[in-house]
């Protein structure tokens, strides 16, 4: 009883499917049935080659009932019935099990039954037939599924249905899939110039299956032509496929560029625009992403929202403690940049502990949104992960916002100007303190910003900060301190370098690599990047 | 010389008259007081003195750099690393067939690694007097091709703090790799004996802490004649008015190079000491956070008076080993407190402090 137990779980939607669709059917019970009927039988079989054989008889039969006799037993729905020379569908509910006729759908009342057990080659060979036979379904999606699933299945039945399904099929995609499906079963004909066409319909295909399919063709076919096509055609596509994995790469290194930049700019503000070497910036997006978790504790039901509500909500909680910092401790410290360092860095202690005494010194789950889940499939060998694409924008939205603060609001003149002459700005009647609170609330409220996307993509604990803050002083210093451009180049060119490097060095031995890249480029060019220019730039 | 160097230094005749009393006193009352006597110091209170001790010479290494020459290094905890695996290599080839796969040669790690033969840079720490020289040499070697790179590039101030960051995480990204051949994640550890001495036996901890405490005067020694010397003025000339001192003709990039190098050096001893007393060497003793607590010692102590470094490093560490016991929540708190009150309130540490008072 456990496998039957096994086998009705959470199979109650595929039949009642199969309920409606077998009271149809018993108003148009061919001629087959009793032919149907007789494999049928042979199903309750102990012997696999002949219950194999059942199967295949029943997917190439005429009977429209098959499709729901083969779903059915996919499904592990069809029993024998003990006593009775029968195969049946049974259905559990509680400790009882209900009978029905497979093929008219009849109650037959209660009784004890046996599952029919599958093995790999039935599984095989019923998924196939299914596919071929859900190919002729008035749902486009579900045919578009079934050529789908049929890539790679060279079986006579297969092609034979593909070929009667292409003939009159209508929607475009559907017949680019079927196409598909059978030039690839089509390499494997007998006569050459079949094999040559389904070659050249293959061109370009970037399925996995056109591939391992060529491979054969290409190594040794009997004739010359089709293994030079063979040839010819899967180097193409090797070539795409490197191209694709190119792209790959790249949009693996901007997605972790646009992590380093969203890490870094909040720094490129405190540090450089201000000088302060704020050690404490990785808490400061720590708090940004603890405030994610917040809002969404806050808002159970609204996980699709909550997120955006989060962006301003980080940006509050992490700039107010930047002010505060700024307030109490950093003010006293202008122009001791090493003397900074050490107190902003006694805060981030403070601040890691503050979050383990009152929230959990262990990780917290950050929910996903719907919308973040998921990728958009460009091609068959390319497909980009919507959480990566988002923040890249989100990063590219924060720095632009960023760039518009500091070049077009009286903010950022005013903080542009006690940057670069903070005395004569205060002649100019600059309130230069009220201005160093703002700038290094700034600063500190987009590094909550930060919080906010990259609680996406890593865990949420106390230790967070620490694993962006080395990597964010490097992004400020190796794109050049001051430039907010240099932030952004500097950030994407070691996100891309880092996964370039990668593949053939691991990812720990990548960064080291990284690392000693930038201590060496510092060698080469102290200020970075895009230097500063000008008199601030001295001393 | 040294009666030169010392004369004026009441805080380092203090200090170095407490270590003779200590290298003295401890062992008669850890190894000849009975257990049952008050006096008797635990095998437990020696080691963790001299652990103390090795903090305090690795204090005085960072304040000799910070103090004299104005290099916020952020490095010395990956130089005290490096020392320390220069030692935990020597004891880790002093197992040999005890290991518990029994490899005459391999340590255990290797073996399960599967490697068949010992890496060339293995070779020579079955010595002791080579692991050693390595413990000096390897931190000095790369002190010095660091600090001679990024001297004759006038990286200065901030940036050097950062890139000496920088290095100190790459190092121990690459310690973390088990390829790297240095045991990887679990680091050295298991160790058996030091030249032929039992590790766990009372008289060796009490030889080790004896060790420490030399270590440490001889160092604060050598720092100290280095500091009263004509080299020790232009440092501090260096320090003040870099740009000034190298127009009056001196070369500024090599004398901060060999500064640099000797202070790395001695971290590495600080380091060597210090594996065998604690019985383990592994990657996270290279994590950043380590280096930034060892300048925060010779802040509360007193920036460059070097015996302030040795002071805050004893307090620290004693009022970390207090304080974990006792509230294990709370130490970050206290910690991290420090930091911002030093910096904000005491820019001359606890020694300012008291100098302060005897002087008014």
């Amino acid at each position: 009883m456990s496998s039957s137990r096994h086998g009705t779980r959470g199979n109650a939607p595929i039949l009642a499917k199969l309920l409606l669709f077998l009271t149809c059917l018993t108003l148009t019970t061919g001629l087959s049935a009793e032919t149907l009927e007789a494999t049928l039988a042979q199903l309750a079989e102990r012997s696999f080659k002949v219950k194999l054989e059942a199967v295949e008889s029943i997917a190439t039969s005429e009977d429209g009932r098959a499709l729901s006799i083969l779903e059915a037993l996919a499904a592990g729905e069809l029993y024998t019935w003990k006593g009775v020379p029968r195969v049946v569908i049974g259905r559990k509910s509680g400790r009882t099990m209900h009978l029905l006729d497979p093929l008219t759908g009849q109650a037959l009342g209660e009784g004890r039954a046996k599952k029919i057990i599958l093995n790999n080659a039935m599984r095989v060979a019923l998924r196939g037939a299914i596919a071929a036979r859900t190919l002729s379904s008035p749902d486009p999606a579900a045919r578009l599924g079934a050529a789908r699933e049929m890539l790679g299945d060279t079986s006579p039945a297969a092609t034979k249905a593909l070929a009667t399904q292409l003939e009159r099929e209508q929607d475009a995609e559907v017949r680019a899939a079927i196409t598909l499906a059978l030039a690839i079963a089509r390499l494997g004909a007998q006569e050459a110039d079949t094999r040559l066409a389904a070659v050249t319909a293959l061109e370009a295909s970037l399925y996995p299956e056109a591939r391992n399919a060529l491979l054969p063709l290409a190594e040794a076919d009997p004739d010359p032509a089709v293994k030079a096509a063979a040839t010819k055609t899967l180097e193409d596509i090797d070539q795409l496929l490197a191209w694709n994995a190119r792209a790959e790469t790249l949009f693996f290194g901007l997605s972790l560029g646009s992590v380093l930049v969203l890490a870094a700019i909040g720094l490129a503000i405190t540090f450089g625009v201000m000088g302060v070497i704020n050690m404490a910036h990785g808490e400061l997006i720590m708090l940004g992403a603890y405030t994610t978790y917040l809002v969404q504790s806050a808002l159970p039901g609204w996980i699709d929202y909550s997120l955006v509500l989060a962006i301003p909500a980080a940006f509050i909680v992490s700039g107010l403690f930047g002010i505060a910092i700024e307030r109490t401790v950093i003010r006293f410290l202008y122009g001791r940049p090493l003397e900074t360092l050490l107190a902003t860095f006694g805060i981030s202690l403070i601040l890691q502990q503050l979050v383990r005494t009152f929230i959990s010194a262990q990780n917290v789950v950050v929910q996903n949104p719907s919308w973040m889940s998921g990728s958009w499939q460009i091609n068959p060998a390319l497909a980009l992960t919507y959480n990566r694409l988002y923040i890249l924008i989100f990063a590219l939205l924060v720095f632009a916002a960023l760039l518009v603060i500091l070049r077009r609001t009286a903010l950022g003149l005013e903080v542009r100007a006690v940057s670069q002459n903070r005395a004569m700005a205060r002649a100019m009647g600059v309130r230069s303190e009220r201005v160093d609170a703002l700038t290094f609330g700034l600063g500190a409220g987009i590094a909550g910003v930060a919080g906010v996307a990259l609680s996406q993509l890593t865990n949420v604990g106390p230790n967070m900060g620490q694993a962006y803050i080395i990597d964010s002083f490097m992004v400020v210093v190796f794109g050049g301190v001051g430039n907010l451009w240099g932030t952004l180049v500097g950030g994407m060119t070691l996100g891309i370098a880092n996964k370039v490097m990668e593949p053939w060095a691991g990812a720990v031995l990548a960064k080291i690599l990284v690392l000693i890249f930038i201590i060496l480029f510092i060698q080469k060019r102290p200020r970075g990047l895009f230097p500063q220019r000008g008199r601030a730039a001295e001393g | 010389m040294i009666i030169r160097a010392m004369k004026d230094d009441t805080g380092g005749q203090i200090l170095l008259a407490v270590l003779l009393a200590a290298v003295l006193l401890v062992p008669i009352l850890s190894l000849a007081v009975p257990d049952s006597s008050p006096l008797h110091l635990s095998t437990y209170t020696v080691t963790l003195l001299g652990k103390y001790l090795c903090y305090a010479l690795l204090a005085v290494a960072v304040d000799l750099v910070w103090g004299y020459l104005g290099i916020l290094s952020l490095g010395h905890g990956a130089f005290f690393a490096l020392g320390g695996y220069a030692m935990g290599m020597y004891l880790m080839r002093q197992i040999g067939d005890r290991g518990v796969y029994g490899d005459p040669v391999l340590p255990d790690f290797m073996v399960f690694l599967d490697w068949k033969e010992l890496p060339w840079f293995w070779q020579g720490f079955d010595m002791f007097w080579f692991a050693a020289l390595m413990a000096l040499l390897a931190p000095g070697v790369l002190a010095y091709l660091f600090g001679y790179l990024a001297f004759r590039s006038r990286v200065t101030g901030v940036y050097l703090s950062i890139i000496t960051q920088a290095l100190t995480y790459a190092l121990m990204l690459a310690f973390f790799r088990n390829e790297m051949g240095f045991g990887g994640n679990n680091g050295l550890t298991d160790f058996k004996d030091l030249l032929g001495f039992d590790l766990q036996s009372d008289a060796t901890r009490a030889g080790l802490f004896v060790a420490s405490a030399l270590a440490l005067g001889l160092g604060y020694l050598a720092c100290r004649i280095i500091v009263t010397s004509r080299l020790g003025r232009v440092t501090v000339a260096i320090r003040d008015a870099e740009s000034r001192t190298r127009f009056i003709g001196y070369r500024v990039e090599q004398i901060k190079a060999a500064i640099f190098t000797f202070s790395a050096m001695l971290a590495g001893l600080a380091g060597a000491l210090y594996v065998p007393q604690v019985g383990i060497i592994n990657p996270s003793e290279f994590s950043p956070i380590n280096s930034i607590e060892i300048v925060i010692w010779v802040a509360v102590g007193g920036r460059a008076t070097l015996y302030g470094a040795a002071v805050g490093a004893l307090m620290v560490n004693y009022g970390k080993s207090l304080f974990t016991a006792v509230f294990p929540d709370a130490w970050l708190f206290a910690l991290g407190g420090l930091f911002v009150l030093v910096t904000l309130l005491l820019p001359r540490g606890l020694t300012g402090l008291l100098r302060q008072r005897s002087a008014g």
